[in-house]
């Protein structure tokens, strides 16, 4: 008995130690540390959306980006309290997923994930014609946030960024660890695998699929947030493809339908990016081109089947690597 | 009536040329069933090579355009044999994820060899002439690119209902499977299919330049404007394809002409509503 706890909890704790080790092993670094943060929210978003529920897109940002712009607005005009704000955010993402779910959950394939691309476009030109509000091209400036719970003020080091970042990321988590075992979470795995099935044995697969958009949305609308709170600044590239593309990527990379997969992937590749990209976009373009090929071609189910694969090797069964 | 008369001509310019880059990227989804994110890169890559051998070799237009659509289809062909070979068989997502990871590829590729600026391709005189309709200028360009349209679609026609290869191709599209247990050589024909629709796609993306201007980012820039024509007509379907492209030609430039502002919101609301009530869109079977 205490073996299998032993084992469940063991990534958990893994997890928090790495967070701590890493606040002193990087000081200097804590922004950078803090918006791995940020995108293990978003990608464990996409996760309960593409890996769970099966729902192809390539969008996740048109929710990021209006929970960034929510909590930006929020905080400038009326209340700059963080969790005030972390709400606002999340209602934002899951007001706008559950409004275009409604037309999205109704096409499949090629449509579903053009539409979604769509979606973050009309977003992005919203912001961008609406000057006046969201500040256009140069972005929303002048959020101040009150101190965090009305203790922890935000500072210029980024620690209490950190540490709020991780507060949230790791709620989500456990929030997304519960409700994936929930029997909502596993009539979306059912829809995720047969979808003619679930709906044989009564599931409304059209509103599973509607509620499990909206609340990735809703998580995706935190992270959203978080940025916005902890960089003081919301721009247009919140809603930008490239970022649904590389949440896609990092989740792929780490294992999708798996939450630690995708805390895997996103740390890998930010980390990647951090190293590769360095100041010159085309050549990150290279490195993230032949990264995302490989993992397509080597490693179909992500980094997360890796340990399993190596220990079968190791072990020298005769169906090593099957 | 003026307005109208313009809305239309241009419109039915500008469907033309999404109708050449696209329906490649139709036909390849409803014959291989890969979702194909990578279509656009082939239209930079013609439009780059015109560019490149204009610009850098002096050839004439007349020369350096025919070179870059051959050049386009051989860079075409191995990738159809190494790359998309492989992925056919695979889930949509890890489809999404390869193109994607080569059309990152190609941008990068363009711009580590010709630079991220814009790629301009210089128009012979004889396309730079107007013509006069009697209500208005036109520029011989336009004419040209509405007239190479309407060739293209009678060429495709032509092949695909005239001839064995058409009969193979259609064959093979309503079933893979079957087509190849009566002998059909579905290889060959996916090979031949993709090389074809990456010309089609360079010839648009060089004849489209002046509406689509080339640059390294053209790729991701318009992926969701080719992805609407294939959606809106139907996987599969050239006939599809083409009613789609003039029809979002004509009602993105009438967005543009009558309301500037909200030109991509009321289009994309469009398109959305649209695919929202037909999500098989027009002539589409799968």
């Amino acid at each position: 008995m205490l073996r299998r706890y032993g084992s469940q909890y063991a990534p958990a704790v893994l997890m928090i130690a790495v967070a701590v080790a890493a606040f002193f092993a990087f000081p200097f670094n804590l922004a950078f540390l803090t918006r791995i943060l940020i995108m293990i929210v978003l990608v464990l978003s996409l996760d309960l959306v593409l890996g769970y529920a099966g729902i192809a897109t390539l969008g996740q940002a048109a929710m990021y980006g209006a929970g960034a712009y929510a909590a930006g607005l929020f905080a400038i005009h009326v209340w700059a309290d963080p969790v005030a704000g972390l709400l606002i955010g999340a209602l934002a993402g899951a007001a706008l997923a559950a409004l275009a779910g409604l037309a999205l959950m109704r096409t499949h394939g090629l449509t579903l994930i053009m539409l979604t691309i769509a979606v973050a476009q009309i977003c992005s030109e919203i912001a961008n014609r609406a000057r006046d509000i969201t500040g256009g091209a140069d972005g929303l400036r002048g959020i101040r946030m009150q101190p965090v719970l009305g203790i922890w003020e935000f500072d210029f080091i980024g620690r209490t960024g950190y540490w709020y970042a991780f507060a949230v990321a790791a709620v989500v988590m456990v929030l997304l660890a519960v409700l994936v075992r929930s029997p909502f979470g596993l009539s979306l795995r059912g829809i995720h695998q047969s979808p003619e099935r679930m709906l044989a044995i009564g599931a409304p697969v059209y509103w599973r699929r509607h509620a499990a958009y909206t609340l990735g949305g809703g998580i995706a609308g935190i992270a959203g947030a978080l940025t916005a709170q902890i960089t003081q600044l919301v721009s247009l590239e919140t809603f930008s493809f490239a970022l649904s593309a590389e949440a896609m990527i990092m989740l792929i990379l780490g294992g999708t339908g798996r939450l630690y997969g995708a805390v895997i992937g996103t740390v890998i590749f930010m980390w990647v990016h951090h190293t590769a990209a360095a100041n010159d976009p085309f050549n990150w373009l290279f490195v993230i081109g032949a990264m995302v090929l490989a993992v397509v071609f080597f490693l179909p189910t992500g980094l997360i089947s890796l340990p399993p694969a190596l220990k079968r090797l190791a072990k020298g069964g005769r169906h090593a690597g099957s | 009536m003026d307005l109208l008369l313009n809305i239309a001509v241009d419109g039915i310019a500008y469907g033309m040329i999404l109708f050449m880059i696209a329906v490649g990227l139709s036909v390849t989804m409803g014959l291989m069933r890969v979702v194909n994110l990578a279509h656009g890169g082939f239209a930079l890559i013609g439009g780059a090579l015109a560019h490149w051998l204009g610009a850098e070799l002096g050839l004439g237009f007349w020369l350096a355009a025919p070179l870059a659509i051959a050049g386009t289809v051989l860079i075409a062909l191995p990738l159809e044999r190494v790359l998309y070979r492989r992925i056919y068989g695979f889930g949509e997502l890890q489809q999404v994820l390869a193109t994607i990871g080569l059309t990152f590829l190609m941008i990068a590729s363009v711009n580590y060899l010709l630079g991220s600026t814009l790629l301009p391709i210089e128009l012979p005189p004889a396309l730079r002439q107007t013509v006069d309709l009697g209500f208005r200028q036109l520029t011989a360009h336009r004419a040209a690119v509405i007239v190479v349209g309407l060739v293209v679609i009678a060429g495709l026609w032509g092949l695909l209902d005239r001839t064995r290869f058409g009969i193979r191709l259609r064959a093979a599209v309503d079933n893979r499977d079957t087509a190849s247990a009566i002998g059909i050589n579905t290889s060959s024909i996916y090979m031949l299919t993709f090389a074809l629709g990456a010309g089609l796609a360079a010839l648009g993306g060089i004849l489209g330049a002046e509406l689509l201007p080339i640059d390294a980012y053209y790729p991701l820039r318009y992926m969701v404007l080719f992805l609407i024509v294939v959606a809106i007509g139907g996987m599969g379907s050239i006939l599809g394809s083409f009613v789609a492209a003039l029809a979002i030609g004509v009602i993105e430039t009438a967005s543009r002409y009558l309301v500037p502002d909200l030109a991509t919101i009321v289009f994309f609301g469009f398109v959305i509503l649209f695919l929202a009530v037909r999500p098989r869109g027009l002539m589409g079977s799968a």
